[in-house]
Order: C-alpha cells, then sequence, then structure tokens
C-alpha cells in the first residue's frame, strides 16, 4: 500500500499567507494561479508559479502554493521537499509543517506525519486543523497498531473507502487556516511594496469547515485597501472521485452473494449485466438455464466473501476480487475470484466472472 | 477527557485478575498492585527478568493505570522494537494511540476487530498479568516435586490455571527454583482424553525426545512451522494414562510459528507452547529420556523440605520392597502389590505366578535400586510415580534397566499398582 488511508480531516491546507507584500503585478500573477489551480488547470497553475519565483524565488506564497500544485499532480516527493525547504526558512509557521504531515500520511509514514503535526502544534499551540489532523494521525497509527496485532488483511475494503476519500480531499476541501498568520512576518521578508494586497484565505469547500473563513487582519500598509471578496467560490468538487464509491459495488458483490445463498435465482442472474461474458462464450440463455437448475435447488449453502478489493478502472467499471468461499451439506470450496462490474444506471452489475488466483 | 477511561478500562482488567480465583491451595500472597514501587519489575518471569518482553508489557499497563501514558507508550515501543511480532504489544499500542484520538473503552479497541482473536489478547494480556502478580516461589516448592533423581538436573512444572511453567533447578536432591515462562496450553483446557480433543493432559511426563528447528523442517517440512524453534516429545499417554483408557499422541513442549512472539494462552492442540526465546532457554536444560515434566491444574507449593515424611515413607516402602525381593520369600514380596495392580496384560495373580515360579529356581537374588526419582501424581496425591536404575542379579540371570512403578498409597501403606521399563 503506497497511499494510506487518512480520515476526512487530514486535508492540505490552502491558503495565502500573509507574509510578503509583493509588486502587484506578481500577486496578480499568484492570484491567478490560484484561480486556475481551482479550475483544475493544474498544469498552466504550475506556469503562473513559476514565473512568480523567478523573481522571487524565496517567497513563502509562492513556494507554498507550487506545494500544493506538485500535491495535486501527484508529485508527492517534490511536494514533500517543497514543504520541507519551507518549515527550515520559515520554522515558524505552522502549515507547511501540517501538509507535509499530509503528505507522509498518504504514504503511510504516520511517524513521520506525527512528528510534523507536533512540530505544527508546538509553533502554534491553538492551531486546530494540526490537532484535528494529530488527532486522526494517532487513529490512523492505532489501526496499524490492532491490524498487527489481530492479523487483519491490509488490503480490506475500509482503507479502499478512505483512499478514495482522501482523493475526494485533495482535489475539493481545502480549508483555510484558523490561525490568523498575518502576524508572524519572517525574518527574510522582503521591503514591502506600497500598494499591497490584504491576504485573505482562500475559502475552503464549505462541507469541510466548521466555521467560516476569516480574512487574515490586512497588514497595516494597507489598512485602507477594502478587504477583498475571497477570490473565487469554492471549487466544486470533481465529478469522477465520487462517482468511484466502493461501497456501492461492495453492495452489488454482497447482494449477488446473497442472493446465491438464498437459492433465489431471479435475484442472482439480475445481478448480471446484459452484456456478461459467458464463461465458455456459450449463449446466455444457455448458461441461465444451467445456473437456474443448479441454483434453483433447494439446498442450504453458504457463501461468503472475505477480503473484497475494489479497484476502478474507470468511474463505471471497476474489478473486485476476493476470496470466495462456498459451502454446501456436500461440498466445500474456496478460491480466488474476479468479478468484473460495470455501472449500469444507479447499479453495478457482473461483466465478467473469472474463477482463481 | 480521553485518557482516564483508558485508565479506568485497563485497571478494571487488572482488577478483574486480582479476582480471577487464584490457586486456592496457593500459600503465596499476592503483591499490591502498586506501579512505580520499583519491586514489582524485577518479578518479570524468568527470562532475564527486567527488561524481559513481559515485564517490559506489564510495566506498561502498570504505566496505563497510573496514567502515565507517554511512559507507556515509550514502553510499548521498546518492547515492539525488540520482538515487531508481540501482537498483544500491539493491541496495547493501538490503545494508547486510539486514545489520543478519542475515548476508548476497553482494552482492544480496534473496530471490526474479529471477536475472538480480540478475545484471545485480552486473554493473554489477562494471564500475564496474573503471572507478573504471582511471587516467585523462591523457597517454596512443588509438593508433587517429592525427590529429583540425582542425575535430573532440571524438573519443569507447567501450571496449567496460571499459564506458566516453572523450571526447578536439582541442588543436591532440593528442587530450587529458577525461571518461569508464559505458555500457551490446549484450547479446550486440561485433563485430555481422547485423540483431537484439543486438551492439555494432567501428569507425571518425562521428555522422550528432542526436535531442533532443522531436524522439524526435514521430518515435517512446512507444516513444522507451527512449532516454531524446536520441540522436546513428552511419553504422554504414560502408562498411567493408557491404564484409563486414554488416547492420544504427540504432546509436546515446543515454540510458537516464527510470525508470532507469542501465542493466546489456550489455543494448542494440546501440547505446551513458549515463545520461541523461552524454548531456546529450557532447551539448555533438558535431558532427554530424564527431564521430568510435571503438568498440574493448580500447583499445590509447600515449603522446601517439607514433604519430608511422605517422602521418607515412600522411600521406606521401596527399600522394604527391595529387600523382600532379594529374600526370595515370595509371599513377602508381594505384598507389597496392590490388588489393583496390573502391568501390560498381566494383573495380580498372573504376576504372583510367574514370580513364584522363576523364584524358586534361584538360590540367591541381589537388586540395587540407584537414581530414585519420585513424583506425586497431579490430581490425585495419594498416587507417586517412582522411576530408577534397577541392578539385579541372581544365580541364574542378571540386568540393569531403567524401571518405573506407580505406587498407591492404600489403607496400610504404599502399594505398586504398575510396574515396567522407564
Amino acid at each position: 500500500m503506497t497511499f494510506k488511508p487518512a480520515a476526512a480531516r487530514l486535508a492540505i491546507i490552502l491558503f495565502c499567507m500573509g507574509l510578503t507584500a509583493p509588486a502587484l503585478a506578481q500577486t496578480d500573477d499568484l492570484q491567478e494561479a490560484q484561480q486556475l489551480l481551482k479550475q483544475g488547470q493544474t498544469g498552466r497553475a504550475m506556469e503562473r508559479v513559476e514565473q512568480y519565483l523567478k523573481t522571487k524565488p524565496k517567497d513563502a506564497r509562492g513556494r507554498f502554493l507550487r506545494g500544493i500544485l506538485l500535491t495535486e499532480q501527484n508529485k508527492p516527493t517534490e511536494a514533500i521537499r517543497v514543504f520541507t525547504e519551507l518549515t527550515q526558512d520559515y520554522p515558524e509557521l505552522p502549515e507547511p509543517y501540517n501538509n507535509l504531515a499530509v503528505l507522509y500520511a498518504s504514504q503511510g509514514q504516520y511517524d513521520k506525519a506525527r512528528g510534523a503535526l507536533e512540530m505544527a502544534i508546538r509553533t502554534h499551540p491553538s492551531y486546530a486543523t494540526a490537532h484535528e489532523n494529530l488527532g486522526d494521525i494517532y487513529a490512523k497509527m492505532a489501526s496499524q497498531a490492532y491490524d498487527k496485532a489481530l492479523q487483519l488483511d491490509k488490503g480490506n475494503q475500509a482503507a479502499q473507502t478512505k483512499l478514495n476519500l482522501i482523493k475526494d480531499l485533495f482535489t475539493g476541501g481545502m480549508r483555510p487556516p484558523k490561525v490568523a498568520l498575518a502576524q508572524t512576518v519572517p525574518k527574510s521578508a522582503p521591503a514591502p511594496a506600497p500598494p499591497a494586497r490584504p491576504i485573505t484565505p482562500v475559502p475552503a469547500a464549505p462541507a469541510a469547515q466548521a466555521a467560516p473563513p476569516k480574512p487574515a487582519p490586512a497588514p497595516v500598509v494597507a489598512a485602507k485597501e477594502p478587504v477583498k471578496e475571497p477570490v473565487k467560490e469554492p471549487a466544486p468538487a470533481k465529478a469522477t472521485p465520487l462517482a468511484n464509491n466502493p461501497d456501492a459495488v461492495l453492495k452489488a458483490v454482497n447482494s449477488w452473494a446473497s442472493a446465491w445463498a438464498s437459492n433465489d435465482v431471479d435475484g442472482y442472474l439480475a445481478r448480471y449485466a446484459p452484456g456478461f461474458k459467458t464463461p465458455d462464450g456459450e449463449p446466455r440463455k444457455t448458461w441461465e438455464s444451467e445456473r437456474r437448475a443448479r441454483i434453483a435447488k433447494p439446498r442450504k449453502i453458504e457463501v461468503r466473501v472475505e477480503a473484497p478489493k475494489v479497484t476502478f478502472n474507470d468511474a463505471n467499471r471497476a474489478t473486485v476480487t476476493f476470496r470466495q468461499h462456498y459451502r454446501s451439506n456436500t461440498f466445500k470450496v474456496s478460491a480466488g475470484k474476479k468479478l468484473v462490474m460495470v455501472k449500469s444506471g444507479n447499479q453495478w452489475l457482473i461483466q465478467e466472472e473469472i474463477v482463481g488466483g | 477527557m480521553k485518557h482516564p477511561l483508558l485508565a479506568c478500562a485497563l485497571v478494571a482488567a487488572i482488577t478483574a485478575t486480582a479476582l480471577t480465583p487464584s490457586s486456592s491451595t496457593l500459600a503465596l500472597g499476592n503483591r499490591p498492585l502498586s506501579p512505580g514501587t520499583g519491586s514489582l519489575l524485577g518479578l518479570g518471569g524468568g527470562s532475564a527478568a527486567l527488561g524481559a518482553p513481559e515485564a517490559l508489557l506489564v510495566q506498561t499497563l502498570l504505566a496505563i493505570a497510573s496514567s502515565q501514558f507517554d511512559i507507556a507508550l515509550t514502553e510499548i515501543d521498546k518492547v515492539l522494537l525488540q520482538n515487531p511480532n508481540f501482537r498483544l504489544a500491539h493491541l496495547i499500542k493501538g490503545d494508547l494511540l486510539m486514545a489520543r484520538a478519542r475515548p476508548i473503552s476497553s482494552i482492544g479497541s480496534a473496530s471490526d476487530a474479529p471477536m475472538e482473536r480480540l478475545a484471545d489478547l485480552r486473554d493473554e494480556a489477562r494471564a500475564r498479568l496474573v503471572r507478573h502478580k504471582q511471587e516467585r516461589p523462591l523457597n517454596r516448592v512443588p509438593r508433587a516435586l517429592l525427590q529429583l533423581d540425582p542425575a535430573q538436573k532440571y524438573a519443569f512444572v507447567v501450571d496449567t490455571s496460571k499459564y506458566t511453567l516453572y523450571v526447578f533447578e536439582n541442588d543436591k536432591g532440593t528442587p530450587r527454583y529458577i525461571a518461569d515462562y508464559y505458555t500457551t496450553i490446549g484450547r479446550n483446557g486440561i485433563e485430555k482424553l481422547r485423540e483431537g480433543d484439543k486438551k492439555t493432559p494432567l501428569g507425571v511426563y518425562h521428555v522422550t525426545g528432542n526436535l531442533p528447528r532443522e531436524q522439524l523442517s526435514k521430518t515435517y517440512g512446512t507444516q513444522s512451522a507451527l512449532y516454531g524453534d524446536g520441540a522436546f516429545p513428552l511419553n504422554y499417554p504414560n502408562e498411567w494414562d493408557r491404564r484409563r483408557g486414554r488416547n492420544g499422541h504427540g504432546i509436546w513442549l515446543h515454540g510458537v510459528p516464527f510470525d508470532t512472539y507469542s501465542r493466546p494462552p489456550r489455543a494448542s492442540d494440546g501440547c505446551v507452547a513458549l515463545t520461541n526465546e523461552d524454548l531456546q532457554a529450557i532447551s539448555k536444560h533438558v535431558q532427554v529420556g530424564l527431564t521430568p515434566v510435571i503438568i498440574a491444574q493448580d500447583v499445590e507449593w509447600v515449603e522446601a523440605g517439607s514433604a519430608k515424611t511422605t517422602r521418607n515413607t515412600l522411600q521406606q516402602s521401596i527399600e522394604s520392597w527391595r529387600r523382600d525381593w532379594e529374600s526370595r520369600d515370595t509371599e513377602q514380596y508381594l505384598r507389597h502389590y496392590s490388588t489393583n495392580f496390573a502391568a501390560g496384560k498381566q494383573d495380580l495373580a498372573a504376576w504372583a505366578t510367574q514370580k513364584r515360579s522363576v523364584n524358586a529356581d534361584k538360590s540367591w537374588i541381589k537388586v540395587k535400586v540407584d537414581q530414585v526419582s519420585m513424583f506425586l501424581y497431579p490430581g490425585d496425591e495419594n498416587l507417586a510415580v517412582v522411576t530408577f536404575e534397577q541392578d539385579y542379579s541372581s544365580s541364574n540371570t542378571s540386568g540393569k534397566m531403567r524401571k518405573r512403578q506407580y505406587w498407591q498409597l492404600e489403607k496400610g501403606g504404599w502399594r505398586i499398582v504398575h510396574e515396567g521399563a522407564a
């Protein structure tokens, strides 16, 4: 498992740090980059950020945003490097630590994640996000320990579900810092340029946040500037991750198994897609009548699905692998099984059934 | 707050163990459970006491009981560093971490955990706490160890109700406690009767073989993984078991699979399993064919030397039997045999007939009895297992053998109920 599950609150922080007061044009670069990010155009956003960093290579906001973009582009190693350097250059900022922790957690490196969060809390003891994330990390570490204690299968369903959850969060749910950062001005802050804008946090996705985001207090130099509205409405969650809900797939697998176990032939056959590939390429009718004859026989059987694992090929196609335990009064067999599932309307149906493995 | 709940849960677990009816005959005082007194920490089992995994684990539990969670987490990490496969330690670590995330209410707060495995680990925690609380029998001996043969350097006594194997050293005839270890016994408990009943037999046994790792692999292939580092077969069913119609076979002392540090207290098919580390430790003490392994439900402890009377009476009976045999007064000799006597297919009448005819032809008999060990049978204090080297010579035949007799205390004294080669 390379991408370890993390609970819902473990969200990357995206915000505009009130560290510098750069020239207007440059700030525009950064704001545009943020807007592009919200539209999902990470490539173009990255171009802007890099443009910006050419003139201000040490700038915390620019580098922070670059870290977010690298995370978005699924380049955790580079993102970790960016956030690590930020913690070195600006050790008093909790946010880079927090995001570092999220990245470590996503790689299953919970000890490192814990260390990073503890640093975030040390710099800002009342930093709620880090406290919440730390709680989640402890829960994750606990569940790792429980897995070892109880010899639980790592590829279990819960882990899969959460894995998707965190993907959602990376694309959709950003939360603002709960600490006003404008007060922390790093030593390396460049001389303020006169027409600086007040720095406002990017609003979080509404669902992910408890309190409405408060804009950071404007720096004194910009006191007369009106507080700007948040740059953009929260980015809508992307469509695909929500569709990839393994629970729905597993529900379908379970009702297939229970229809089978209760000799409910119609219920059982209804779980197969119209385009189901029969095992030997026989006509669907032949296959159905054979199954009907077998399954309808009233007898006591047991079908158990163990350790199912769902992989999405795309939003409408998923593969479920599991261990199938079948037991009747005369016969008992356990084998690996693979079901290729397709989404048809609201339902997941079986497209192909492969035994073995 | 979160932590006090965890403390409560564990304190409850610890208290529950205090209520577990511990051996009623046990004359040992329980130590108070007060963490931090330091005196507790040296008690953790025989395997090197302080720093041994079990001692560290128990220290963790005690730290939790006194709400020192950070210490507990540090301690448990130490345990896991040494023993990455110690499942119970992982469970406790899980609890310590989980308590930081949300309130928890019992040991093993894993959600969706398989209940059976969780129950196994909780049982192990309880068993290890009980073990830890037990004062070590520094000046006491199990009543069953009446006398060790001078050649027997060590004796093992398993107390199944404590999930503990005690090692005693033969110190000039007096058994002296040197160590004890957590053990796993049969999943269905004790008093083995039948093949496959997954119970551990109670009785007086001896180690009959030594199967180190290489030997196990050679003989049993991959299946031998279950036995871990090695195995010492015992002579179950012994003469007394067979006589009572008990069957089954393959009761061993052995290690545990390499993917785990230990097994739950009740998990074996009847064998007595120890951690591989502990098995290594006791293997230094094993003499194949000699080392006694007494398996008892509740070991009865007595002051060293207090069994003198029983021992002397039994010794005198053996000596009197020996002399009567030498005297060639067969009727006098036969008085030492119980009406319940049986050896193989021979009952007392058959035995008497044979002895009368054999002795009639002899002009003299000399019997030397040496290297005598005497053990009381667990669960039956009127039965003693006596093993010795017998050097027999007579006017027409002679021979040496290792003999085993079962003596029963009847009205009027000890009598032999079984006799045969050991």
